[in-house]
């Protein structure tokens, strides 16, 4: 069996055109991941570009107003760019600069990976192309507007249901054309191996933050940590250096969208099965022939028929635990959020602290629930406000 | 010898594409019969998928057009079916590994094999992945064809030491489509399959004109042509059967002359 493996998930399911290219990558990686220079580079990125590490902040009117667990979120929403895209985005593009490469392509679902992929490349000087639904540039028209900003080049991408899953195959497709100078930022922990690891690795960098955090605040470990899931890049990266400690429950949130019960879902692990697709072996949505479903969810970046490997084996040995989040729970959950904290969260991020609403009142007061901000909802403004009936534009 | 094999000896094979249920499987059936008759060596037929992420947009609208039009791969075994009651030409199935991987690999490859496929090209299963359908093919008879790239270098040998059927060798770097020019050393690459195994080796991905088949052809065992005959498909739908037979006979003369 290939290498990248995480139980029977993961591999290298992609055309022979890019096999080197991704041998190359895990070189590469293998040899950097150590590398006390790399790592005193990107350590200097993190703290000084993209201000790290992220608050461990207390929320206490949350936690008041549910009255049971305290609450406690990880504010990735206070990141250079707004959300967690940033942590690994900076790993990859000091990686591929040192690997040679001078160009470098990315998909993206809300725009948070392609702006933060843009700005980066921006800071590093290399030519950024970025892929994005057609339909997501329209969702989201202001994250296009700053991409171009910062000197990126935007391609709308029509081909199947014109959101994040084709702007994936459309950024493939890219690489297998342009190889030699060109690094593919993959934004999420899927992908074919290396991707999935790289991606964790640079983003555990939150969980590692977590942990030191709460025994600073509370002198012990959490009893829960949440984050939403789409892929899975900052629910892995929350998760991680809590795998090995059993007692703290770790709780993905899908976009359930309208329902699971619905043909308008993008909850992979309530509706999806095992398949082969976008060079991993993982759970996907698809129907009784291996298509692959054309999800949906008010989120952007959750709106994706697949979820990492990593968490489709925390899923199948039961170290991690998976729930679907609707639209309608989401929505409550940003405008909650905003009103109670003075935060506005992304709407992806919005799933995870719906999911604390609904289960911090069940715990005891002495319990303490993590949620992960992954990312700041000023992008969200106007689709919920049309949502929720306004006639806003940008 | 298998039978793919076969449709490279003493000869080279052209080797059209078809998307199955494009712009329906009555068509389909008709267009192999057509090519068969015109001369094809072996016939690809592509089971469309929702994502096909190495497709160029040419096969990529063949695919939403046949799955729009309901095709599933239970419909295909059937026309399947009735195809080998009229004719023998060797034929392959071109899909992705969901497609298989979804209806069961071994249930999909016994019943592929039952009913005369003689195999199977997964463009998005790579030597390292190649194990869990090629077991299944093996023990069903049917050939997993593997694929090189421009950017195979030191994985061709590797790739030829187990390769079955014929070696599919992608001449350019991208996705499918029509290219003006394949500027890969074709030659090198079949070389180095050569050295390794005497297996044919046929050159696909951008190839479009006669000229082109015939060099392409010149340097290995055969041409493989997908796009330009899928465009015929589009612009003609329910009537393209002449003007592919036509433009099939034209690059099987082109490239039985190389």
């Amino acid at each position: 069996m290939s290498k990248g493996r995480f139980g029977i998930h993961g591999g290298q399911y992609i055309p022979e055109t890019l096999m080197n290219a991704v041998r190359e990558l895990e070189d590469a990686y293998n040899h950097y991941k150590d590398d006390p220079e790399f790592n005193r580079e990107l350590t200097e990125l993190l703290n000084e570009y993209a201000g790290r590490p992220s608050r461990l902040y207390f929320a206490r009117h949350m936690t008041e107003d549910l009255g049971g667990a305290k609450i406690y979120l990880k504010r990735e929403d206070l990141n250079h760019t707004g959300a967690h895209k940033i942590n690994n985005v900076l790993g990859q593009v000091l990686l591929a600069k040192k690997m040679g490469k001078t160009r470098v392509i990315a998909e993206t679902g809300a725009g948070q990976h392609g702006v933060a992929t843009a700005t980066v490349a921006a800071l590093m000087g290399m030519e950024c192309e970025v892929y994005m639904g057609e339909e997501d540039t329209k969702r989201q028209a202001l994250n296009v507007y700053r991409m171009r900003l910062l000197g990126a080049k935007v391609h709308p991408v029509s081909s199947g249901t014109g959101t994040l899953k084709d702007a994936v195959s459309e950024t493939m497709r890219e690489w297998t054309n342009r190889i030699e100078d060109t690094h593919y930022v993959l934004g999420s922990c899927m992908g074919p191996h290396p991707f999935p690891t790289i991606v964790r690795d640079f983003q555990s960098v939150i969980s590692k933050e977590i942990k030191a955090q709460m025994l600073e605040k509370e002198g012990r470990l959490p009893d829960a940590v949440l984050a939403c899931v789409g892929g899975g890049s900052n629910a892995i990266g929350a998760f991680y250096h809590f795998i090995e400690d059993k007692e703290v429950r770790l709780i993905g949130c899908e976009a359930a969208g309208r329902g699971v019960n619905t043909a308008e879902t993008a909850a992979t692990i309530a509706t999806g099965r095992l398949g082969i697709f976008h060079g991993m072996k993982s759970y996907f949505c698809q129907d009784e022939y291996g298509q692959i479903a054309p999800v949906y969810s008010i989120s952007a970046g959750l709106d994706y028929p697949g979820i990492g490997p990593e968490h489709a084996n925390l899923y199948d040995t039961g170290r991690a635990q998976y729930v679907a989040i609707t639209d309608d729970e989401a929505v409550n959950a940003f405008e909650y959020l905003s009103r109670t904290e003075g935060i506005i969260p992304a709407i992806e991020s919005a799933h995870a602290v719906a999911h604390a609403m609904k289960i911090a009142p069940e715990m005891s007061k002495d319990q303490i629930v993590v949620v992960n901000l992954s990312g700041r909802g000023d992008k969200d403004c106007v689709s919920i406000a049309r949502y929720r009936g306004e006639d806003l534009h940008e | 010898m298998s039978k793919i094999q076969n449709a490279f000896k003493n000869k080279k094979a052209f080797i059209p594409f078809v998307t199955c249920g494009d712009p329906s499987l009555e068509v389909t059936e008709k267009l192999v019969y057509a090519m068969a008759e015109a001369g094809a060596g072996l016939i690809e037929l592509g089971i469309p998928f929702s994502d096909p992420t190495a497709e160029g947009p040419v096969i990529q609208a063949a695919n939403v057009r046949a799955l729009s039009g309901g095709v599933t791969t239970d419909k295909i075994f059937e026309m399947v079916a009735r195809i080998r009651k009229n004719t023998q030409v060797p034929m392959v199935f071109m899909t992705y590994a969901n497609v298989v991987f979804s209806y069961g690999t071994e249930r999909f490859i016994a019943r592929a094999a039952e009913l005369g496929m003689d195999g199977l090209i997964l463009p998005d299963v790579p030597f390292e992945e190649k194990e869990e359908f090629d077991t299944v093919c093996k023990q069903y008879g049917m050939d997993l064809i593997s694929l090189i790239a421009p950017t195979s270098f030191d994985r061709i040998r590797m790739i030829a030491k187990e390769a079955s059927g014929f070696v599919y060798c992608v001449s350019s770097l991208g996705v499918t489509g029509v290219r003006s020019e394949i500027t890969t050393d074709i030659g090198g690459m079949v070389r180095l399959v050569k050295e390794v195994r005497d297996i044919p080796c046929a050159v696909g991905f951008g190839i479009s004109t006669p000229e082109q088949a015939a060099k392409m052809a010149g340097l290995s065992d055969g041409a493989i042509v997908g796009s330009a005959i899928v465009k015929l498909c589009a612009q003609y739908g329910a009537d393209c059967v002449p003007y592919v037979k036509e433009y099939v006979t034209k690059m099987c003369e082109a490239v039985a002359g190389a």
